[in-house]
């Protein structure tokens, strides 16, 4: 059944103590990162709270998404340069099928825990409204920095090394 | 490889470019023909944004991408008059890197719909209408 979470203007006013309290929470900078715990792609399990830390990029991506591919060899590179320094990144695919996840991890060669994400996973973390996401966590479990969109790998980068000074 | 195909599409013409401008209905546009008589709207999209977030009467018609998400759009209109007002939206990436809007289109102007207009979103759903403020509802 649908249930109506955000409306307009005039209708907002109408609907509202209905409309605020079931908007997700956008999240921001400066913010905790909501932890999860769900199966990998590999199979063994995938909870955020455990890498608390580190410096945690989440990437949120799919198979089919041109940045989110493009993006990957360059998480798999930081995860290798940087994995000894406390860097983590973790993937949350949102594909239908986890076996295009699955398949497309393979080709890219992805060196970091992915899981599948969902509406309800998505809805945690603020919305999932387009691909990619990624946020930048802290190692004090803080969101950083949240980009979407088409965003240059090197603005990332520039990112996580200050995060990792 | 995967990564081959999605490479390339980064270099040569966005798979949206079969669009022509004329074709294109603005957000605020569609937004304001929801308080009248909206058309029929389909996402063609991802399922997992239609269930965070979608067009109030949108119908999830499948990914434009692939084989099976054309059959299933086709499925949802073929019993439409071919000048009923249709748009279609999707908004899972930026516009020239959408996969699913220039095949969706392109398989619904095949079947003749004359009334056809696609939904321009720039960026993502969520910056382009959610973040607007225009109608959403959620669910399945």
């Amino acid at each position: 059944m649908q249930r109506r979470f955000f409306v307009g203007s005039a209708a907002a006013l109408a609907f509202a103590g209905r409309a605020l309290a079931a908007v997700p929470q956008k999240l921001k900078p400066g913010m905790t990162v909501p932890d999860f715990a769900r199966p990998g792609l590999d199979g063994k399990p995938v909870e955020l709270a455990r890498y608390k830390g580190k410096v945690i990029l989440v990437d949120f991506w799919a198979s089919w998404c041109a940045p989110c591919v493009i993006a990957i060899p360059h998480f798999r590179a930081w995860q290798t340069q940087w994995g000894g320094r406390g860097f983590q990144v973790i993937g949350i695919s949102m594909d239908d099928s986890s076996d295009d996840a699955r398949a497309a991890a393979v080709r890219l060669k992805v060196n970091y825990p992915v899981v599948m994400g969902d509406a309800r996973l998505g809805e945690r973390f603020g919305g999932i409204l387009g691909l990619p996401v990624e946020m930048l966590v802290g190692r004090d479990g803080r969101i950083l920095q949240i980009w979407q969109g088409d965003t240059p790998p090197a603005t990332i980068e520039k990112a996580v090394r200050a995060a990792l000074a | 490889m995967l990564a081959a195909p999605l490479l390339a599409g980064t270099v040569r013409a966005a798979e949206t470019d079969v669009i022509p401008a004329a074709a294109l209905i603005q957000p605020a546009e569609l937004a304001a023909e929801m308080n009248g008589t909206p058309p029929t709207i389909l996402q063609v999209g991802f399922s997992k944004l239609y269930e965070q977030a979608h067009i109030p009467g949108a119908v999830y018609a499948g990914p434009g991408r692939s084989e099976d998400g054309l059959t299933s759009l086709k499925t949802h209109v073929e019993a439409l008059p071919r000048d009923a007002p249709l748009v279609i939206y999707c908004g899972c990436c930026p516009w020239n890197r959408c996969p699913n809007m220039g095949a969706a289109y392109t398989a619904l102007k095949a079947m003749g719909f004359t009334k056809l207009k696609a939904l321009y979103i720039a960026d993502n759903f969520g910056q382009d209408w959610v973040d607007k403020g225009y109608p959403v509802v959620r669910g399945q």
